[in-house]
C-alpha cells in the first residue's frame, strides 16, 4: 500500500435525523487501487456515510478529504467534480428514459447548438455497454423494460463512464443472481487495476469479503474497526458485525465493544 | 447478464415473426398510441359528420374548430411538462383570465393615454405586459411548490381562487373592450387569417421542413452505423405527413371569406365586386400560433437539456437529484413556461372576443388537463407528448363543437365530454397493461 496520502479521508463524520444519530463520528480512508468493504447490520449507518460522500446528504460535522486536500462536497455534483461516482442499491435510474439518457442524466453530450446530442449518447452507449454487456441490444427502450441485470449494468457503466476515482457500490449484487455477482466481482478486480478506489457496501460479509483488501465494520452509526482482510477471520469479521467485538488485528473504532479486561 | 425475459417486445422479435401489420409499424417506428388517437379523432369526425347530415367535415367547420382549439392546445402543450413531473396547474384558466384583463387594459385603457390610441406598437406592448405576468406569476407558484414545499395541487388551486379574484379586481369586474386592431389578428376571423398563397408557402416550408428533417435523422444514423428504417418506410412517412399538411392548407383555402366582408374589402379598394368573388381565409393566425408553439414545445421536451430533465424528474425524483440535477430550478421553470403559455391562451381568447372578461379562461384548467391527459399524458409522471395533448386539445373541441352542431344541450354536452374523458383514460390504461 502506498504511504500517500489517501485518496479519501472521511474524518470524525456525524450527521443526524430527528435526534437520531444515524453515523456518529465516523472516521474511514480509502486508497489508490483499494477495495474497502463497509460492513453492517442494515440501519448500522453505511448507506447514509456514504451517501454524504456521494453529496446525497449534506453532513452536520467532520471534513471530508480527496488526495490530502479538503473537499467541499454539497451535493452529488460536488461529489462528481471530485471523481468520485456511486452505484446506489435502488441503481437510481430514471425508469421511463432510455439508457443512453440514464448513462447521461446531468452530463449530456450536446451540438454545437445546444440541443441534445442523442446520436452521440447513443453511439458511447453502445461502446461502453459493449464491454460491460456485449449481448445488450435494448438502447431504444426505456430502462424499466429491461432486466435486473441489464439495469444494473447501465447503472455501472454511467459510474465509470466518466473517469470515475472513486467508485461506491452499495450492494452492488444483492437483487442478482450467482452468475451476475460473478461478473460484479471480476468488474471489480479490473477496476481495482485500474487504480480506481473503490468502497463496496454490503449486509452480508461473504459477498465482499474476497474481493476487498480492507474490512470496515459500522454498528449503530458508529465505526467498530477497520482490518486488513488478511489480519482477521470470517468470523471474527462477523463478530464485528454482530457483537461490536473487535479481535486483535483490527483498529478499533469509538463504536468497539469496551473490554472489561 | 442475460437479455431473457418473459415478453419480447414487438421491437425485439424478428421481423419473420410478425403479422404484415406490425412489419409495417416497425419498419415505420409510428406510435401505435398517437395512431389510436388519430383513428379516435377521424371516428369522431365521421360519426358526427353522418348525424349532422354533412355539416362537421366541412372547410368552414373544420377551418373554426383549429381556431377554437388553439387556446386550449397552447396551454396544454405547458400541462404536459407539469403533468409529467408529477405536478398539476389548476390555475391556468384564471392566469388567462387575469392576464387577460391586464392585456386588455393595458391596450384599452392605460397605453392609449400615453401613445395614443391605435399605436402601432400597440399590440407588441400589451402582448409583452402579458407575457411578463404570465411568466412572473408562474415563477411565484414555482418558487412556492419547488422551494417552499407546498404541493403544486395546493398552490394551484389557491392560484385558481387568487387570480380569478384579481382579474375582478382590476376593473371592478367591468368588460373591458376594444382590443387593439392589430392584436385582434391572433384571434383569427377574415382578417386574422393569412390567406391562400401565404398558407400554400407555410405547407411547401413545412413539407420541405419535413423531408430535410427526415433525411438528417437518416444521415445521423447512418454516421453511427446504427439500424436504419427501410427507405420504403421513410418514403411512406415523408409522403404521409406531407400530404397531411396539403391537405390541411387546402381546407383552410377552401373556407371563403363571408361575402358582405368581400364586399367592404372591394368597396375598400374602390372596385367593383366581380362575380363568384372568392377569397380564401387560408390558415387563422391563431392555429400558426398554436403550431408554432407546438413545434417550439416539441423541441424543448426532446432536444434540450431542461426537456430530458423534465423527463427524468417524472421518471425517478430521487435519480434525477443523485445524478446532480437541480430538480427544484427545474420545476420552477416547467410553471414559469406554464405562465408564459397561458399568457399566450390569454392573447388568443381575448383577440378571438374582442374583450377581456373577468370570467375568461373559466374552467379552462380542466380542459386543458383533459387534453394533457387523453393525450397519453400519464398523472403518474415520466410520460406525455406535447403533440398527443395537442391532438387531445383537437379531440375536445371536436366533441364540444359537434354536440353544438347537432343542437345537444349543454347538460348532456358536459355529461358525454366528461364521460369520453373517464373512457379515453380507461382505454389507455388498457393499452399501456397489454402492449405498453
Amino acid at each position: 500500500m502506498t504511504h500517500a496520502a489517501p485518496l479519501v479521508e472521511m474524518r470524525n463524520i456525524s450527521i443526524s435525523f430527528g435526534g437520531i444519530h444515524a453515523v456518529d463520528d465516523a472516521s474511514i480512508d480509502l486508497h489508490e487501487g483499494e477495495v474497502v468493504a463497509l460492513l453492517g447490520h442494515n440501519g448500522a449507518g453505511k448507506s447514509t456515510l456514504i451517501k454524504i460522500l456521494s453529496g446525497a446528504y449534506k453532513r452536520d460535522a467532520g471534513e471530508i478529504f480527496v488526495n490530502g486536500e479538503e473537499a467541499t462536497i454539497n451535493n452529488p455534483r460536488d461529489a462528481k467534480k471530485y471523481g468520485i461516482e456511486t452505484i446506489y442499491q435502488t441503481l437510481a435510474l430514471a425508469d421511463n428514459v432510455d439508457a443512453a439518457a440514464n448513462l447521461f442524466l446531468g452530463r449530456e453530450l450536446r451540438t454545437a447548438w445546444g440541443t441534445l446530442d442523442d446520436v452521440a449518447m447513443e453511439s458511447e452507449t453502445r461502446k461502453v455497454m459493449g464491454r460491460l454487456n456485449p449481448r445488450f441490444q435494448r438502447f431504444k427502450e426505456p430502462v424499466v423494460k429491461l432486466s435486473g441485470g441489464q439495469r444494473q449494468s447501465v447503472a455501472i457503466a454511467r459510474a465509470i463512464h466518466f473517469n470515475a476515482r472513486i467508485l461506491i457500490m452499495d450492494e452492488p449484487t444483492a437483487a442478482l443472481g450467482p452468475q451476475e455477482t460473478a461478473q460484479v466481482g471480476e468488474l471489480v478486480k479490473q477496476l481495482k487495476d485500474d487504480g480506481i478506489g473503490i468502497f463496496l457496501i454490503s449486509h452480508d460479509i461473504h459477498d465482499v469479503f474476497d474481493l476487498a483488501d480492507r474490512v470496515c465494520v459500522m454498528k449503530n452509526g458508529q465505526v467498530v474497526g477497520t482490518a486488513r482482510t488478511e489480519d482477521v477471520t470470517k468470523d471474527e469479521v462477523l463478530g464485528m458485525i454482530i457483537l461490536g467485538k473487535c479481535p486483535p488485528g483490527a483498529i478499533p473504532g469509538p463504536g468497539a465493544m469496551r473490554d472489561a479486561a | 447478464m442475460s437479455d431473457a425475459t418473459t415478453h419480447a417486445p414487438a421491437d425485439r422479435a424478428r421481423a419473420s415473426e410478425l403479422g404484415p401489420v406490425a412489419r409495417f409499424l416497425k419498419a415505420t417506428e409510428l406510435d401505435t398510441r398517437m395512431l389510436g388517437m388519430v383513428g379516435a379523432l377521424i371516428l369522431i369526425w365521421g360519426v358526427f359528420h353522418v348525424l349532422s347530415g354533412g355539416l362537421f367535415l366541412t372547410p368552414r367547420n373544420l377551418w373554426n374548430l383549429s381556431v377554437q382549439s388553439s387556446s386550449i392546445a397552447v396551454m396544454a402543450t405547458g400541462m404536459v411538462l407539469v403533468i409529467v413531473t408529477r405536478n398539476i396547474d389548476l390555475s391556468v384558466g384564471s392566469i388567462l383570465g387575469f392576464v387577460g384583463m391586464i392585456m386588455g387594459v393595458t391596450q384599452a385603457e392605460i397605453m392609449p393615454a400615453i401613445i395614443g390610441f391605435g399605436h402601432p406598437a400597440m399590440w407588441l406592448i400589451a402582448a409583452f405586459v402579458g407575457l411578463v405576468v404570465g411568466v412572473s406569476i408562474g415563477a411565484l407558484h414555482g418558487f412556492i411548490i419547488a422551494y417552499l414545499g407546498v404541493p403544486a395541487f395546493i398552490v394551484t388551486l389557491g392560484g385558481l381562487l387568487v387570480w380569478r379574484g384579481a382579474a375582478w379586481w382590476v376593473t371592478s369586474g367591468r368588460t373591458v373592450a376594444p382590443m387593439d386592431a392589430t392584436f385582434r389578428l391572433m384571434g383569427g376571423g377574415p382578417d386574422g387569417a393569412i390567406g391562400s398563397t401565404w398558407s400554400w408557402v407555410v405547407g411547401i416550408v413545412a413539407c420541405v421542413a419535413v423531408i430535410v428533417m427526415l433525411m438528417n435523422a437518416r444521415a445521423q444514423r447512418k454516421r453511427f452505423n446504427f439500424p436504419q428504417r427501410p427507405l420504403w418506410a421513410e418514403g411512406f412517412l415523408g409522403t404521409l405527413v406531407c400530404a397531411i399538411i396539403l391537405g390541411a392548407v387546402a381546407v383552410a383555402n377552401s373556407y371563403a371569406w363571408p361575402i358582405g366582408i368581400v364586399r367592404r374589402y372591394y368597396e375598400a379598394l374602390g372596385q367593383e365586386v366581380p362575380e363568384n368573388a372568392f377569397i380564401a381565409h387560408g390558415i387563422a393566425i391563431p392555429v400558426l400560433i398554436a403550431l408554432a408553439v407546438g413545434i417550439a414545445m416539441t423541441f424543448v421536451a426532446t432536444r434540450t437539456r431542461f426537456g430530458r430533465y423534465v423527463f427524468a424528474i417524472g421518471g425517478n425524483p430521487e435519480a434525477a437529484t443523485l445524478a446532480g440535477i437541480n430538480t427544484r430550478w427545474v420545476t420552477m421553470k416547467i410553471f414559469m413556461l406554464m405562465g408564459g403559455l397561458a399568457a399566450i391562451g390569454a392573447m388568443i381568447s381575448t383577440a378571438r372576443l374582442n374583450a377581456a372578461t373577468n370570467a375568461q379562461g373559466t374552467l379552462d384548467e380542466l380542459l386543458v388537463i383533459a387534453a394533457a391527459v387523453i393525450g397519453g399524458t400519464s398523472l403518474s409522471g415520466g410520460v406525455g407528448t406535447i403533440a398527443g395533448a395537442m391532438l387531445g386539445a383537437v379531440l375536445m373541441q371536436s366533441l364540444a363543437s359537434g354536440m353544438i352542431l347537432l343542437g345537444v344541450d349543454t347538460p348532456l354536452q358536459n355529461i358525454v365530454v366528461g364521460l369520453a374523458l373517464v373512457v379515453a383514460v380507461w382505454l389507455d390504461t388498457v393499452y399501456r397493461r397489454r402492449i405498453g
